[in-house]
């Protein structure tokens, strides 16, 4: 007779059979420590209180759990755009253009550490740093040779750029407009969360206070002037790659969101005038079911808090689109090709999930920047996960999966419920002062790390099936003679400008800076004023200040 | 054995404007559960002040971290300056995205390990008491 209940199953059929056989492990938990049972069934959706129609419901309509956009892939594919930059601006144009005729349909660039904290190339802390892990963006410039020959009212570019974004967009839309492209047909994304890099990723320049002002003014100044820019990319990435699991990466992440929405509030702009251009980044993690969850939970989550949080009334302000990128943190330096699977079923996750774009990372990345070749194949992982799995034919093929309803479900309460300590302590720039979230990330990250020697997780090359191996060739190597190009390029604009221009710019920005007016506009002027990306930078940290580092693990 | 002695100090450091700070904080974590007494001075470190926390802490050992592949240019500095203030007996090991071409330079520094990703926290509690042991300077 078969049984009439998962709870009958369990019983009679289920039980004998562990009886016999006994489990491989005492314990089955998805990354983020949430219990796996063994199988699950219609009964375990009717739990938790919830209701098909009102909490999963259809795509395209709130709360969204399910997708955005109606239609999903089968309307418009997601943007394929390989995070990418080293060396010089020439160096990575060149780059840039290579993905483009492979197929690539946005740009995603990666600048170095210097232009990310707001240093010029030439400044002593830039040491050994420039053009090392992105490129490096002195001036406009440097700009305008890195989109040379790419037209920007047609590509979108998604730029990583934090404490310095407003200068980075500044200096986006100077290059756009000698191009003769008004900053009202550009597209793209500046990532601009610099509340995680307290927490995680670490380019901060200025305190988090005044910080959160540049964030501001650059929600004003594209609400007014470029309507096609999503002015933030809030990112659980880095915090998840930083150790956090996957229920902190979407706690944190709301939290972090919820301080700009209230900042934005703060500073007297409608809810929906900026909420639809708020946009976010997450990370797929090995875990593929757990991923998944994830991405419908956190468009059920962000639907919930616009709407009954912060009174949204425009869908699009409780619409959750989002980036993805593949795990850095799960490469392996041993037996890198197996990195090539890995990022497969990472990415595979993303698109279940219904990003809306997606990075794929390289097998190399363990030991270095991707040589052309292995982003070539990045490229075509995402390629044959469009075109031939199938998976992009269909909204949220997951949906109805009694697993992962029942996943989705667990991290959104799991993360709500963390969202609510964070609330408690006064909010995620109270909870930061007091190193909140970086020892929980930490916790977790040690945690993780323990299990591994232990061998309680497995990974592949590393703590198992351990083979001994040649050392990888053919790693990308940087022109030696890029950083001493790149200085001496700065030094010599800095000689021809007129200076006379870039003093007045800097000091009209100083005396905006001081005050309480909108500083976008007074970045503009000095950006096309060849005034230098450290120069504005420094004017801030004049101003406002330097944020100290916290040391704590 | 290491017992009767004063527990081994280590600085944990991260030089350049590399943030990447997981590796250094579990390896932080680790060595102090290994019984070494650990500091961790965070990110963005200059060379003065790594070798000044260095100085003050009175630590046997160096640990640094670096992801963005400066190591190259940032460590000889670094180096340099333990001589000049007559700490070369300090056993200085560095961790992070190292290319295997980069051992041997970074060994020719003076450097006494040099360990890359997926390498076990215990391995190096044992290089390095390993280090102090042959080098007897406790």
């Amino acid at each position: 007779m078969p049984s009439g209940s998962k709870e009958e199953w369990t019983r009679e059929t289920l039980g004998p059979a562990i009886g016999r056989y006994p489990e491989r492990q005492e314990k089955f938990v998805t990354d983020s420590g949430l219990d796996i049972q063994p199988l699950y069934a219609p009964e375990d959706l009717a739990g938790n209180g919830r209701e098909y129609h009102r909490d999963v419901g259809y795509p395209g309509e709130y709360p969204y759990t399910r997708g955005v956009q109606p239609n999903s892939y089968r309307g418009r594919m997601w943007t394929m755009r390989q995070y990418s930059g080293y060396s010089t601006a020439e160096e990575t144009n060149r780059r840039f253009r290579y993905l483009l005729e492979q197929g690539q349909t946005g740009l995603s660039v990666a600048f170095d550490l210097p232009t990310q904290i707001g240093y010029d190339s030439d400044h002593p802390r830039a040491l050994g740093e420039t053009g090392k892990v992105g490129v490096p963006i002195c001036s406009l410039e440097d700009m305008e040779v890195l989109f040379q020959g790419i037209p920007l009212d047609r590509v979108s570019t998604s730029m990583t750029i934090n404490a310095t974004a407003s200068i980075l967009l500044c200096l986006y839309i100077a290059a756009a407009k000698k191009q003769g492209v008004g900053q009202d047909k550009i597209s793209g994304t500046i990532q601009n969360d610099i509340l995680k890099e307290y927490i995680a990723r670490g380019t901060y320049a200025y305190p988090p206070r005044p910080s959160m002002r540049l964030v501001v003014d650059v929600f004003k100044y594209c609400a007014e002037s470029v309507p096609r820019w999503n002015t933030i990319s809030v990112s659980g990435y880095h915090m998840r790659e930083a150790g956090a699991t996957a229920v902190q990466e979407l706690a944190f992440t709301f939290a972090n969101a919820i301080a700009y929405v209230e900042a934005a509030i703060g500073a007297g702009l409608p809810v929906d005038e900026f909420a639809p251009r708020v946009s976010f980044f997450f990370v797929a993690q090995n875990n593929l079911f757990e991923e998944v969850a994830k991405f419908r939970a956190a468009r059920r989550m962000w639907a919930k808090i616009m709407k009954e949080r912060f009174g949204a009334q425009d869908s699009r302000s409780m619409m959750l689109r989002f980036h993805t990128q593949t795990a850095g943190v799960s490469l392996t330096a041993q037996q890198p090709d197996n990195n090539l699977i890995r990022c497969t079923v990472q990415a595979l996750a993303a698109v279940l999930g219904g990003s809306q774009s997606l990075h794929v990372n390289s097998r190399d990345e363990a030991l270095a920047l991707p040589t052309e070749e292995s982003a070539q194949l990045s490229l075509r992982t995402q390629q044959i996960l469009a075109f031939e799995s199938g998976a992009a034919d269909v909204v949220d093929p997951l949906g109805g999966s009694y697993y992962v309803e029942s996943l989705t479900n667990q991290l959104e309460d799991a993360a709500f419920k963390y969202l609510e300590r964070i609330e408690e302590m006064g909010g995620t720039v109270d909870a930061i002062e007091q190193g909140f979230q970086m020892r929980e990330i930490g916790e977790s990250a040690y945690q993780h790390r323990r299990e591994v020697e232990a061998g309680d997780r497995t990974i592949v090359g590393v703590n198992q099936y351990v083979t001994g191996e040649p050392p990888f060739e053919g790693l990308l190597q940087l022109d030696p003679e890029a950083a001493q190009k790149q200085i001496q390029g700065v030094q010599r604009l800095r000689k021809e400008r007129d200076d006379s221009q870039v003093q007045a710019a800097l000091k009209r920005l100083t005396v905006v800076a001081q005050g309480s007016d909108n500083t976008v506009p007074a970045i503009l002027e000095c950006v096309e004023s060849y005034c230098t990306l450290g120069e504005i930078s420094q004017v801030f940290r004049d101003v406002f200040g330097e944020q100290e580092q916290m040391a704590s693990f | 054995m290491t017992q009767s002695r004063n527990p081994i100090r280590v600085l944990v450091a991260k030089p350049g404007l590399d943030g990447h700070d997981r590796g250094a904080k579990v390896i932080a974590r680790a060595l102090r559960d290994s019984g070494m007494e650990v500091i961790y001075t965070g990110i963005r470190q200059t060379p003065q002040m790594i070798v000044q926390a260095a100085i003050q802490e009175d630590v046997d050992v160096l640990g640094m971290s670096i992801l963005s592949g400066a190591h190259l240019e940032i460590l000889p500095g670094i180096m340099d300056l333990l001589r000049e203030e007559g700490l070369s007996d300090i056993v200085v090991i560095v961790g992070g995205i190292i290319p295997e071409s980069d051992r041997q330079p970074l060994l020719n520094l003076g450097i006494s390990g040099v360990f890359g990703p997926g390498t076990s926290t215990g391995a190096i509690a044992e290089f390095i008491e390993a280090k102090i042991e042959e080098r007897g300077v406790r």
